[in-house]
């Protein structure tokens, strides 16, 4: 298991940055083509969405990204970890997966939106302008975020706590093209 | 690549061409051209996404906020759009029914002109 972890300030600018190293380590990971698209989308919006939320109510503090390559190709792992994961995939029907996680650090409690609450999707969708809360990022909807990362994602949690909300998302990988050198 | 943004006239129509990745960062630049052009009295839009490399909900929030504008005036926003990977964003979310989306301006124009 590899894992690559990149801290960004809560700017929309180094949500692009996100985008480009998440599609970057999925195509090394071995994540099939068709899914690169869908990677790079679903990780700058949980990341859009944790700028926004930084942005209203803490705007110093980083924002945590984290990429796990669960393909087991690390040629620096420790065997004997690397073995006890292989007994733990094996008893589980769990496929080998590339995860993706983004933390923030706003408290979840302010920001009233959660992938099952179909109300505030919906009145996201039409923030514009006017809407906008100070500070907030114009065109930005949180819901509408959310919406397109379930929709995306194999797999998705969102949990949400005093302390932050933390966003996972993953991908099965395919087990015939996890060491493609080419297919960087 | 960052966005680039045009616009032209084509009779009551006015075309806005966008070209780039239309996200949390380039979006504010979409949304102020829209606003812009609404407010100098065009409600007829057509939006070429032909050459959008990448389109988030950020993007999706401001082209819905411009067609809120434009109906406001009895306007239309429709949009131009024929790659898979930009209109997948618009089926997942359900925007399909929300835009009209053609295949080519002169499609989204002809189409207006005959309702």
């Amino acid at each position: 298991m590899a894992t690559i972890t990149l801290t960004i300030s809560a700017l929309p600018a180094h949500v692009r940055t996100a985008r480009l190293m998440a599609a970057t380590v999925a195509r090394r990971a071995g994540i099939a083509a068709s899914a690169i698209d869908e990677i790079r989308l679903a990780v700058g919006e949980a990341c859009s969405r944790a700028v926004a939320a930084h942005k209203l109510h803490c705007p110093t503090q980083p924002i945590l990204l984290q990429l796990i390559d669960d393909s087991g190709t690390d040629p620096v792992s420790d065997p004997r970890t690397d073995t006890s994961s292989r007994t733990l995939r094996a008893n589980g029907s769990a496929t080998r997966r590339f995860e993706v996680v983004v933390s923030d650090r706003a408290p979840a409690k302010d920001t009233e939106e959660t992938a099952n609450h179909l109300e505030p999707l919906l009145d996201g969708l039409f923030l514009d302008g006017e809407d906008t809360p100070p500070g907030g990022i114009s065109g930005f909807s949180p819901g509408l975020g959310l919406a397109v990362i379930t929709g995306l994602a194999d797999e998705v949690t969102i949990e949400p706590n005093d302390a932050g909300t933390v966003v996972r998302m993953s991908w099965p990988l395919q087990a015939d093209q996890t060491q493609n050198p080419s297919s960087n | 690549m960052d966005l680039k943004l045009d616009h032209y006239t084509e009779g009551d129509t006015e075309i806005v061409v966008v070209e780039g990745e239309i996200d949390v960062y380039t979006a504010p630049r979409l949304r102020e051209l829209l606003i812009d052009l609404v407010n100098k009295g065009n409600f007829h839009l057509v939006v070429n996404m032909e050459k959008v490399e990448f389109l988030d909900s950020t993007g999706l929030g401001v082209l819905v906020g411009g067609l809120k504008r434009v109906r406001a005036h009895d306007g239309t926003l429709d949009l131009v759009c024929t790659q898979e990977r930009i209109l997948k964003i618009f089926r997942i979310t359900g925007l399909t029914k929300v835009f009209g989306i053609h295949s080519s301006v002169q499609e989204a124009i002809d189409k207006r002109s005959s309702k």
